[in-house]
């Protein structure tokens, strides 16, 4: 029964989620100097050997990339790790403005207390990463240029920090062309696919049942960001971000086939490894479609066909030709590294790499019925349509008679 | 006359042998169902029958679990295209054992299948258990030791069934489910249902004091034969069964596509909340 509530309360919370990712990052005192740890956390002494009975890496279990470490450096940041004090300094630092938006009085407060409902990071565990920024190349943590884009562009399309851009419309710094495009395609009924509710500018207001018109945020379900809507997570696809809450996930292996369960909006990723192509490039799946094999001891992850609709954030603008390399390296009983390489000639100048730890977690992962238990949406809309009712009837009694 | 009396007990002698050739070679076919099923599913590397793959039933049943003819369309305006194809049902005895009080709630549901408040697959809703199990979109096994998992294309649905027996937390849609093997026989036993689901669009039920033990075993390389005893003491009179086969999906390259289905119920959801109705 909690979980329910939690789920509800989570869809209507992304927004609120997208606000602390964003918030700007405060010096931290002392963490100018560039003294490096020798225990970069990537690089155990000796490599993990464990087995599936098919004689594969055994990566299955429960695991958490919970963590506070943006995607991109902070621009105040000039080095690659944090001491562990620092670290434990920084959690702090971002904890405390979680729970500042839960204030009496602030806005954040009417959604939910972070603290109370488990919503706020420091109360899972933490991955303790030590990286300053998950971007390892370009080797200055921060995403590489636009192609065709002004040259310097530091932190380039807003959005990406702290677990990235969730809901979509709007969040980046509009590469134009991809939501607006692709939101004036399909003429009156709706039929933007794009994320950019402000894209179609002549649409009705509240578009059709295919979404993307105009208009308010709240006109039409149609008009709220899809993660408010439990269609897609940002910790499933492109790449596997931490989520602001519920940042669990379930590896199972099974013959030829690798599958990992997302907690957070209930994801489910199946990820051949048996050599098999991947499917047509007319199929465009929300989560994109995956292909895997084995090097070693790491499981490597080709994504490519993401439905554009995902692409939001900083993978706002990408052209068809977005692929994402996963590598998945177990590196002890206790943790795996995530890699993610991210390609696409049309969009950057050069492809870019990041890397996280995953940790365990205990079991089980419980159903996370989000779409079901959405009661949210229906209350705010109902709540707005109320509104909108109560100002007509106040304009119509304001008028001279 | 003599050479006639003769024969008769010969004849009978013949038949006794016959019809006590016929009892030995049942009884052994009988006996041999139960222990040792004429087919021996490949092993995966642990050693147990390997039902990984791609599977779906070819059969009407999620239009109706009961046997059926052909009915009229839910929305008219759809024709014969929504029309319900006939089904000869994958219910044991062909009906369904429900209380009084239960068949007066089936019979409401029928009446608003196709509206907001009706069949929860309008609305993209987990479809439950044993639904997903018949619901005309592929479903994949991936078969692990500790845990097997069924993920399924209608919405994103998945089953985690516990080869360890694990206590379910709470109340959900799928249901906790607990596995074993009992010989070639993958047998599962899922309850902490929500109650919400159905069984077809047509309004069959339970409660969320179902409990359902299903049996999955292979009887060819492409074919599974499931079978599911159905308990739910408040809808229904007395457990009953629900059987039909999974077949495997051959094509080349067969994969569990995507259906996620949220945005094409809102507008049955959400759509009367719009500022701006659709013409």
């Amino acid at each position: 029964m909690n979980c329910r509530c939690l789920a509800t309360l989570g869809a209507m919370a992304l927004a609120v989620g997208v606000a602390a990712g964003l918030m700007a990052p405060q010096p931290i005192a002392g963490q100018a100097q560039s003294a490096q740890p020798k225990a970069a956390a990537a690089t155990p002494a000796k490599p993990w050997t464990g087995k599936t009975p098919d004689g594969v890496p055994d990566l299955q279990g429960y695991w958490t990339n919970n963590s506070y470490t943006p995607l991109t450096r902070p621009q105040n940041v000039t080095k690659e790790f944090f001491t562990p004090e620092e670290l434990a300094a920084d959690n702090k630092r971002r904890a405390a403005q979680q729970a500042e938006q839960t204030e009496p009085g602030t806005t954040a407060d009417v959604h939910y207390d972070f603290t109370q409902f488990g919503l706020d990071r420091s109360q899972t565990r933490l991955t303790d990463n030590l990286r300053t920024s998950m971007i390892i190349d370009p080797p200055n943590g921060q995403l590489p240029a636009r192609v065709g884009a002004a040259a310097a562009a530091p932190g380039g399309g807003g959005g990406a920090r702290g677990g990235g851009a969730r809901g979509g419309g709007g969040a980046a710094a509009a590469p134009g062309a991809a939501g607006g495009a692709r939101g004036a395609a399909a003429g009156a009924g709706g039929g933007a696919r794009g994320g950019g509710a402000a894209a179609a500018a002549p649409a009705a207001a509240g578009g059709g049942a295919r979404g993307g018109g105009g208009g308010n945020q709240y006109d039409s379900v149609q008009n709220i960001p899809i993660g408010s809507r439990c269609i897609w997570t940002n910790s499933a696809a492109p790449i596997m971000m931490p989520p602001g809450y519920n940042p669990a996930y379930q590896i199972s292996q099974g013959p030829g086939v690798v599958m990992i369960l997302i907690e957070n909006q209930h994801e489910v990723r199946i990820i051949p490894t048996d050599n098999r192509p991947h499917a047509p490039s007319a199929v465009k799946p929300w989560l994109g479609d995956s292909t895997g094999h084995w090097e070693g001891n790491t499981l490597v992850v080709e994504t490519v066909n993401y439905n554009p609709r995902t692409l939001t954030g900083n993978f706002a603008g990408t052209s068809d030709q977005l692929k994402v390399t996963e590598r998945f390296t177990r590196t002890s009983e206790d943790s795996f590294t995530y890699r993610f390489t991210v390609e696409d000639p049309k969009t950057w100048v050069q492809p870019w790499t990041g890397e996280m730890p995953f940790v365990k977690i205990n079991g089980p992962i419980f159903e996370h019925a989000c779409h079901e238990g959405n009661y949210g949406i229906a209350n705010t809309l109902q709540a707005v349509r109320n509104e909108e009712k109560k100002a007509a009837e106040a304009a119509k009694a304001a008028q001279p008679k | 006359m003599r050479s006639r009396l003769w024969t008769i007990p010969l004849i009978v002698a013949t038949a006794c042998t016959v019809m006590l050739v016929e009892v030995v070679l049942h009884g052994q076919a009988r006996g041999a169902a139960q222990t040792a099923p004429a087919y021996r599913a490949p092993r995966t590397a642990d050693g147990k029958p390997n039902l990984s793959g791609i599977w779906q039933s070819m059969n009407e049943a999620n239009w109706n679990i009961e046997p059926h003819s052909a009915d009229f369309p839910r929305i008219l305006a759809m024709g014969a295209a929504d029309a319900m194809p006939p089904g000869a049902g994958i219910v044991d005895g062909g009906t369904i054992p429900y209380l009084p009080a239960a068949l007066t709630k089936r019979k409401e549901n029928y009446d608003k299948r196709a509206t907001r408040e009706g069949d929860p697959e309008i609305r993209c809703y987990l479809p439950g258990v044993p639904r997903a199990m018949y619901q005309n979109m592929p479903f994949q096994i991936i078969q692990g030791t500790d845990y097997i998992m069924m993920a399924f294309q209608y919405a994103g649905a998945l089953r985690t069934i516990y080869m360890k027996p694990t206590p379910g937390p709470a109340d959900s849609w799928m249901g906790w489910s607990n596995g074993k093997w009992e010989g070639e026989t993958l047998v599962i036993d899922t309850k902490d249902f929500n109650g919400l689901a159905w069984f077809d669009r047509v309004g069959n039920f339970a409660s969320d004091k179902l409990h359902v033990v299903e049996r999955i075993t292979a009887s060819s390389p492409d074919h599974l034969d499931y079978e599911a005893t159905i308990e739910d003491p408040q809808t229904f009179s007395r457990p009953w069964k629900i059987s039909f086969p999974l077949y495997r999906r051959k094509e080349a390259n067969a994969r569990l596509l995507e259906f996620k289905c949220v945005e094409f119920s809102e507008e049955v959801i959400y759509g009367h909340l719009r500022k701006v109705p659709l013409n």
